[in-house]
């Protein structure tokens, strides 16, 4: 599965990350590379095979609805590049 | 009193209940030897001197009234991919610079429970996405393996986990957590000649380990023997209510199964496993460990895994996809770097390029790929669905026998840039990932040196959760292989 | 598949320069789970709060963390299930939907895609004109909320507090089977009485509890369906109605123009009245689901249902039925009666042993126009149940007149005491003794002698009488008796 420049880019837009020409050159061979090799793939007849969904074969188990955690925004906010008071800061967006 | 650091776990923990030495002592021979040894090897990319010394203190403290855990006192190194709280925790990424979590991970948590004491954080491929610990944003681990022959070139100490597997091959700790999403803990444990297990996945918590792919990762140790594994692992295992997919089953006493005999046992040997073009070196070692192990008692049958071929393709659009969307978090907004620009979208791009490594973008693109509408179906609901066959060949397998014997990666350790291709690098995890995408648990054992002098691993699988039995079985191959070899000290 | 389940009514119409326009409206409705903690971190949901108050490490998506999902909140989804009587899966799976935005830490929303925990259900109105009218459901799912990027607060920057993020919702999505405005409101309010009565989602639109997306199309009467637009998070049932007359017609003009509709998002702006293209969404999204692999699917038994359902309280289209049966309301009050659960109960507990009439009389009448003057609901207007019923049983007993009633439900709401010992103390007892009416009677005739010529003529202007002598008294006379001893005395 070749894949071009034009979805290279489409895919680092959506992945936010930006790639200067040379990345995206780059890019566009490494994808194609490992696209076509796990082509391979459509050897296999998966016809009637359910999809993994969970590797261990446990129900997932439910907490109680109980408040015991947050109310620490010098915690959660210590790490943030730019913050004021205790929000994180970014640059103006607008909706 | 000889060299502290020459000590196994096993050997460290006796000669501290009987106060041979102290926790401070030993801890301070290792904090020495980093020192004088990490420059070499950059195993560590962050020492804790004045943690370890306290934490060997205290360890001291609770040795002299007769108290203390199944580890007190016994310095570890650990993987930087751990939340170890208000220490460097970044999983050597340029992105989550300065990061340093107010929380401790689940599985460290547990380490120092038992008296553990920490000796810092331990070099990794960037967010464990590689096979030979060259993807770090902080340059290349060191071998302490070289080629025999005078070859004095570098080698990779494999990856993810390359700085726990020469920490403790080194003897810079007395072992080290690893984490294994596709063979990261048993590879480098092939490539140094140390033991390293993956547990069964939901045996150990992945609360507080910066995820990479959430349905594969698992952590686990890497030790010098598999009583030290078994040692390890026993503390690191638990059932944890924060980590929805671990699981509510008590911890066996996993030493106790080392040293049991396997006459009886029913050993599979996967034929799928032999490939063509595998070093000779290789296919030999293993009939050696079917040789060892039949003299020990146990049976030989041979098995067959059908989907084996398709367990890499498909781990590599499950990993990436998984990652992909793992990794959206590091946007420069609440955490790690930044690269600041008026627009919020162009603040994320620029931080996001800069941040990450050339690796770690291959695999978001690919996992952002392989996801985007459209292609959904085609490739991760289709590789899910070659998982389910995966672990039906192995529930088939596991119907006749107790456990395979295959081995761990296809070849020895190489050198730093000797495989620029991903696809070539990806397939040194060909006979490990196989374990991952089934969940079972997977152990490697140092069983011989290829004919450079390079260790060489064998690998057992096992049933869900049955990891006394590879305990049990690793033991015996570890008697039988006597490895005793160590690396020539050149740093 | 779109399925068309109504007839065009052509009451609904919207004419246009060349012919009539019907609108086809389907509605995805966030409503906030009322749970104490968050959907999958113990974090509080409490409104408001100082900015990150409320947020745990889980919500701030701190690597390596990772979702525990609360039990309560999987019991409130399938208990409004059992209200919309929609199907209950028992089996469902987190998806996560991934992409960018400064109020979303994890990168992606863990919601619920491919298999949501609730599929197809109805919801019932009736309306005034057209009688009833069935909206399907399309289904039920529970999600996490985001946080809020607050954009004026610093100049130049946008700030985000996550307080939010990670609150228990249900998007519920209905069938595209409404057809007018005044529907959808009906919808919206019906949904959340609803709410209210299983006690799954307050439905307090002003704190973001309860918020529509509203997708609106417009197509010749009965014809395809149109190419739809999203309006966006609108937080209030009036301006759901406006944002979809607005975009009705903004559409009709467009299309009678010769132009055609865009497919996109929409946001809806009160103060002009108009709804805008969002710039920020302008972007094609390819939201790349997938299950979430830090969760394994949800399961539960049929005891899990069945035990949820055994708890299930009258729902408003039954207890409107009931009302009208027992009490022998009509339609109209008993629809206004169960709008709220706790007005419904308020009213019962007023009607218990006394005439339903009155009861609806002083519920729906004096006591809701205060309430609305105050804002508040009619059971929490100032007087209680108690407090009212006995001011009815005071008329009853002709203890009282209904004005003098008035006038001490007024007492009764500003300083609150027991009707009765209100009446005795302020001395506002009906005077039924005729002898002292005949006095005041007497004395009003002597006064006006022109007016007793007048009342010859027009015997209507006796109520004039009436009023003198009410006043003369104090409003404490019985009418009855005033209107008798008038009667005679003037002749009538
Ligand atoms: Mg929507
Ligand atoms: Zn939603």
């Amino acid at each position: 599965m070749a894949v071009d420049e034009a979805t290279v880019r489409r895919i680092a837009r959506l992945a936010r990350i930006s790639v200067s020409d040379d990345e995206a050159k780059a890019l566009q061979g490494e994808l194609s590379t490992i696209l076509d090799w796990v082509e391979q793939l459509n050897e296999v007849d998966v016809e009637g095979v359910e999809p993994m969904t969970s590797v261990v074969e446990v129900s997932m188990k439910m907490r109680d609805d109980v408040v015991a955690d947050g109310e620490c925004p010098d915690e959660v906010t210590a790490n943030a590049p730019a913050k004021e008071d205790h929000f994180f800061m970014v640059p103006k967006v607008v909706e | 009193m000889s060299d502290l650091t020459e000590l196994n776990l096993a050997e460290a923990r006796d000669g501290l209940k009987t106060k041979a030495f102290s926790a401070r002592e030993i801890t301070d021979a290792y904090l020495s030897a980093i020192d004088a040894s990490n420059p070499a090897l950059n195993a560590y990319i962050s020492v804790t001197h004045d943690q370890a010394r306290a934490m060997a203190d205290a360890s001291d403290e609770k040795l002299a009234k007769g108290e203390g855990g199944t580890l007190e006192g016994i310095p570890l190194g650990i993987k930087d991919l751990f939340a170890t709280k208000g220490v460097h925790t970044q999983a050597c990424s340029h992105i989550l610079d300065g990061f340093q979590p107010p929380y401790e991970s689940t599985v460290t948590s547990n380490l120092w429970r038992d008296g553990a004491v920490m000796l810092g954080k331990l070099n990794m491929d960037e967010f464990a996405m590689g096979s030979s610990n060259e993807t770090s944003y902080y340059g290349n681990v060191v071998n302490p393996w070289r080629r025999s022959g005078g070859d004095n070139a570098a080698l990779v100490p494999g990856g993810s986990s390359g700085g726990s597997a020469t920490a403790t091959s080194a003897h810079l700790c007395v072992a080290a957590t690893g984490t294994d999403t596709g063979g990261s803990i048993r590879q480098p444990a092939a490539f140094t000649g140390l033991v390293g297990i993956k547990p069964t996945y939901g045996r150990c918590s992945r609360w507080g380990i910066v995820a990479f792919a959430s349905s594969l990762d698992q952590a686990g140790p890497l030790s010098r023997t598999v009583r030290d594994s078994a040692i390890m692992l026993g503390s690191m295992a638990s059932h944890d209510p924060k980590d929805t997919t671990s699981v509510d089953l008590p911890v066996p006493d996993y030493e106790a199964a080392v040293g049991r005999d396997v006459r009886g046992l029913k050993v599979g040997i996967p034929k799928e496993y032999r490939l063509d073009g595998m070093p000779g070196e290789i296919e030999t070692l293993w009939q050696q460990g079917v040789e060892w192990l039949k003299q020990a008692g146990a049976e030989i049958v041979e098995v067959s895994l059908p989907y084996t071929k398709y367990a890499l393709p498909s781990y590599y659009i499950v990993a990436p996809a998984e990652a992909s969307s793992n990794l959206a978090r590091y946007d420069g907004v609440r955490y790690g770097l930044r690269v600041p620009d008026d627009d919020v979208i162009t603040m994320y791009e620029k931080t996001r390029s800069e941040g990450f490594g050339p690796e770690v973008k291959r695999r978001v693109m690919i996992g952002t790929y392989v996801l985007s509408a459209g292609y959904y179906d085609a490739y991760y609901l289709k590789a899910q669905k070659i998982r389910t066959l995966i672990k039906r060949d192995f529930e088939k397998a596991f119907a006749d026998v107790d456990v395979l014997l295959t081995p761990t990666s296809p070849n020895a350790a190489f050198a730093p840039g000797e495989i620029t291709d991903p696809v070539t690098m990806y397939l040194n995890d060909i006979f490990t990932v196989t374990v991952n995408m089934a969940g079972l648990p997977g152990i490697s054992v140092p069983a011989g040196l290829d004919g450079r002098g390079l260790p060489l691993g064998l690998q057992l699988i096992g049933k869900a959760f049955d990891e006394e039995t590879l305990f049990r079985t690793a033991g015996v191959l570890e008697e039988s292989a006597g490895f005793t070899a160590r690396p020539e000290k050149w740093w | 598949m779109l399925v068309d389940s109504r007839t065009p009514n052509p009451k609904s119409f919207i004419s246009g320069a060349n012919g009539d326009w019907e609108l086809v409206i389907g509605l995805e409705v966030h409503a906030q789970i009322t749970s104490k903690s968050k959907l999958f971190s113990a974090s509080s949901t409490s409104f408001g709060g100082e900015p990150n108050d409320h947020v745990s490490l889980v919500d701030a998506a701190m690597p390596g963390m990772l979702p525990v999902i609360n039990k309560y909140c999987v019991e409130q989804a399938v208990r409004t299930g059992l209200g919309l009587k929609a199907k209950i899966n028992k089996r469902s799976v987190f998806d996560r939907k991934n992409y960018f935005y400064p109020d979303l830490p994890q990168g992606y929303q863990i919601s619920q895609f491919k298999d949501p925990i609730v599929g197809e259900g109805t919801v019932h109105l009736d309306m005034p004109e057209d009688g009833a009218v069935e909206v399907g459901i399309e289904r039920l799912h529970m999600e996490q909320d985001a946080g809020k990027s607050i954009h004026d607060l610093v100049p130049g920057k946008s700030v985000v507090d996550l307080n939010r993020s990670g609150v228990a919702l249900m998007e519920i999505v209905s069938k595209p089977d409404i057809r007018s405005a005044d529907e959808a409101k009906a919808y919206v309010t019906k949904l959340r009485s609803i709410l209210r009565y299983l006690g799954t989602c307050d439905g307090n639109m002003e704190e973001g509890s309860l918020r529509a997306d509203v997708n609106v199309s417009v197509r010749k009467p009965g014809g395809e369906f149109g190419t739809r637009c999203e309006i966006k998070n609108v937080n209030s049932i009036r301006f759901i109605g406006q944002a979809i007359e607005y975009e009705a017609r903004r559409q009709i003009d467009i299309l009678e123009d010769g132009g055609q509709i865009d497919q996109e998002t929409r946001l809806f702006d009160p103060k002009s009245g108009v709804t805008r293209s969002m710039r920020s969404k302008e972007e094609a999204h390819d939201y790349r689901y997938f299950p979430d692999p830090d969760l394994l699917p949800l399961e539960f038994d049929q005891d899990f249902v069945d035990e949820i359902a055994a708890s299930l309280p009258e729902l408003p289209d039954e207890k409107k039925a009931r009302l009208i049966e027992q009490y022998g309301l009509s339609a109209y009050d008993a629809d206004l009666l169960v709008d709220d659960p706790d007005t419904a109960a308020y009213f019962e507990a007023v009607a218990q042993g006394r005439d339903p009439k009155h009861a609806v009389n002083w519920v729906m009448g004096d006591l809701a126009a205060h309430a609305k003057s105050v804002g508040k609901p009619v059971h929490q207007a100032g007087a209680s149940a108690e407090q009212l019923g006995s001011l009815i049983d005071l008329i009853s007993d002709n203890t009282i007149s209904g004005k003098i009633a008035k006038d001490v439900l007024d007492i009764v709401i500003a300083e609150g005491g027991n009707p009765a010992k209100i009446v005795d103390t302020k001395g506002l007892k009906q005077v039924t003794d005729t002898g002292a009416i005949e006095a005041v009677v007497d004395e009003v005739i002597a006064e006006n002698p022109g007016k007793v010529e007048e009342v010859k003529e027009k015997p209507k202007m006796v109520g004039w009488f009436v009023g003198q002598v009410m006043q003369k008294s104090g409003g404490k006379a019985n009418p009855q008796t005033v209107n008798a001893i008038l009667a005679k005395k003037l002749g009538l």
